[in-house]
């Protein structure tokens, strides 16, 4: 069969409501600690979003935005610098996904994890320290209204204040066009893989054909 | 826009064309897999119904979840079991070769690819594993992926990716006695940032890194990550062709050896190639580095005090100061004579034959302080056999070290070596962020294998320059 057709929605808009995750370098272990890991698939991965910065030892809450009422219904998360740091592990933004999370707002972002949500569809826009810390407690304050995110014209908008954002190109074009899950796009090109393939010095090319599965 | 680098070379090499959304596909040499990571790609190429499209350039180990102690089969731990259980179906169906631990050339993913010839330079190498830049010591193209990304190039053998920018960091100075290559990279993170490198490809270059062994370039390249950068790399030379020569891969095919090695000696950056910025540092100011907080950036000299958040850049303050909270320490200390519970030497960082031997020649003939657990993790199964054969374990068991088998072990804390309530940890490891050993109370701090020895033999955070080295043999 062919996934050449398949349907990839294009994330040219996100709307919703906010919630503010505060700190620098909050790394994927945070977004997810390795032990929820010890799966085979990313199913129920959402419930343990966050888990040891929300639970004590007696899995009683702690104090954490996740955990409070006003953010349930949340789908805008807004953070600050060099967020998802560290492990390549996509179960992090799987996590926030399965959570809730459709688009996510920083100050900056760690490149494998913006990688990792590109690929699920969630833009990762970024905007200087002032913005974000002024969006942040517009959420804190605002927790029930909506924050409009525009990947196609880079900007944000929140209760009539309208900030400019930036989405990195590729990211952009993707997101907008729907060309973000990029499997059926890449092995429609499998000439010109055999070719680049059959160029490289150090491959076997007694052994130059790329399986075809159509 | 950099030019005539290593990267620029080894990217338009690969490159197969520029996909509509602007990125560029990019042909993958080697796709290295474990079992963390790969499961859920394999879900979704069967749910797509594709086929690994080049299992003969596919190559899977098992380390994250692999107990050290007892690997009987199955497993003690169910998850793990299931795990690897899922691996062994998915790369029987698909023809993969697998160094599972039966084969004895299990072991780190990071380790055991340079062992068996099949990391080379020139070659793109991906791995759903943020360490993956390891591999660029051999100046290979390589960086860590997601699992979409995995699924990705089991199906088309390609990857999706923008260019980055080039930034070449300079090292020059002899390194002090005790300083290794862990030190280096810990400075760089500290001064560069954790964030640092995004957007960035590291090259690593002067006389400093020139004089390293692969081992060493490997524990610099394996922190690109650590830095931001997702990739980094050492350009190849005659070091790396000795390497190069002893590995399987060119025992088995001579012949490929010297018809590759004008590949590999064309890839190397140009002398006057162009890079999008240039950091130089002196290592011969160097003294051990050793971490005080949650990130690795936040590292000083054995001897230097603490630095207070308030005196740090103003985006760094508030992280300080959750880490000081968490750590325990306090501005204007160093962390020299900070207690430690747990010793553990290991991971994809530092678990090669030169950081045992030089750990070993810190251990020999001393006694772990006896409130410590202290414990070696080889990255391979070749690792520990060399070791064992060299009478490293036995030096390090007479000691007081527990000796294990190969595996991530307790840098990530997924199997059963876990930090435990509030340990505090002196570790080789290459990550020290809240709860990463496997307790979100525990603490952890980086640092070399000497010192790692050193501090398991003084129950403390301690200057392994103050221990005696004992020959070997």
């Amino acid at each position: 069969m062919s996934d050449a057709t398949e349907d990839i929605p294009e994330v040219d808009y996100v709307e919703g409501t906010g919630i503010p995750i505060r700190g620098n370098d909050i790394d994927t272990d945070q977004i997810i600690p390795a032990r929820f890991m010890k799966v085979v698939t990313f199913d129920g991965l959402g419930e343990f979003a966050f888990f040891d910065v929300r639970f004590d030892d007696d899995d009683n809450q702690k104090d954490h935005p996740m955990n409070e009422e006003r953010f349930q219904d949340a789908n805008v998360m807004v953070v600050n610098n060099n967020f998802g740091c560290g492990s390549s592990r996509e179960h992090a933004p799987q996590a926030l996904m399965r959570w809730g999370i459709d688009a996510i707002i920083g100050e900056g972002f760690a490149e494998i994890f913006a990688g990792n949500c590109l690929a699920l569809g969630i833009p990762t826009v970024t905007a200087d320290h002032e913005t974000i810390n002024a969006l942040q407690q517009w959420v804190d304050d605002n927790p029930s209204k909506e924050i409009e995110v525009d990947v196609a014209a880079e900007t944000v908008r929140y209760g009539g204040n309208e900030a400019n954002v930036s989405v990195d190109d590729a990211q952009r074009q993707a997101l907008v066009e729907g060309i973000w899950d990029t499997t059926a796009l890449m092995k429609a090109n499998r000439n010109a893989i055999e070719e680049t393939a059959a160029q490289l010095p150090y491959l076997d090319q007694t052994r130059s054909d790329i399986e075809a599965d159509d | 826009m950099s030019r005539g680098t290593l990267y620029d070379k080894v990217w338009d090499r690969h490159k197969v064309t520029t996909l509509p959304n602007g990125q560029d596909q990019l042909f993958v040499g080697l796709h290295l897999i474990h079992e963390v990571t790969s499961p859920q790609a394999f879900g979704m190429l069967q749910e797509r119904g594709l086929e690994v499209a080049r299992p003969d350039l596919t190559h899977a180990t098992v380390d994250h979840i692999v107990p050290t102690a007892n690997q009987d089969r199955p497993y003690a731990d169910d998850a793990a079991e299931r795990m690897m259980a899922e691996l062994e179906e998915n790369v029987r169906d698909a023809g993969i070769q697998f160094s599972d631990p039966t084969t004895g050339d299990q072991g780190i993913v990071h380790v055991i690819g340079p062992e068996q010839g099949i990391t080379q330079p020139g070659k793109t190498i991906v791995c759903g594993d943020s360490h993956t830049s390891t591999h660029g010591a051999f100046g290979a193209l390589a960086f860590g992926i997601g699992t979409s990304q995995i699924r990705d190039v089991l199906a088309t053998q390609t990857i999706a990716m923008e260019k980055q920018k080039v930034r070449k960091i300079e090292v020059t100075g002899e390194l002090d006695e005790g300083v290794e290559a862990k030190d280096i990279i810990l400075e760089i993170i500290r001064r560069l940032g954790t964030e640092g490198g995004v957007g960035y490809v590291y090259e690593y270059a002067g006389e400093t890194i020139e004089n390293l062994d692969m081992e060493g370039r490997m524990s610099i390249c394996n922190m690109s990550i650590e830095g931001g950068a997702r990739a980094g790399y050492v350009n190849p030379d005659e070091t790396t062709y000795e390497w190069l020569e002893g590995t399987d891969y060119f025992q088995e095919h001579p012949e490929k050896f010297e018809d590759l090695k004008p590949y590999w000696e064309s890839i190397r950056s140009d002398d006057d190639a162009e890079y999008d910025d240039v950091v130089e540092i002196d290592a011969s100011e160097l003294d051990p580095v050793v971490t005080w907080g949650t990130t690795p950036g936040q590292g000083i000299g054995i001897d230097d005090p603490i630095p207070a958040p308030e005196d740090l850049p103003e985006d760094k303050q508030d992280t300080a100061r959750r880490a000081q909270e968490h750590m325990r320490v306090e501005p204007g200390q160093s962390m020299e004579g900070y207690d430690i519970d747990v010793a553990f030497l290991g991971s994809c960082t530092n678990a090669r034959m030169p950081d045992l031997r030089r750990a070993a020649r810190i251990v020999k003939g001393r006694q772990v302080a006896d409130d410590v657990r202290a414990f070696v993790v080889p990255g391979s199964q070749r690792v520990q056999r060399a070791a064992e054969e060299e009478g490293l374990k036995d030096i390090f068991e007479e000691a007081g070290f527990e000796w294990r088998n190969a595996g991530c072990s307790m840098c990530l804390g997924m199997n059963e070596d876990q930090l435990e309530g509030d340990e505090a940890c002196a570790s080789s490891s290459n990550r020290n962020f809240v709860g990463r050993q496997g307790s979100k109370d525990g603490r952890t701090v980086l640092m070399n294998p000497r010192m790692v020895a050193a501090a398991a033999i003084t129950g403390e955070v301690a200057d392994v320059r103050d221990l005696k080295e004992v020959a070997l043999q």
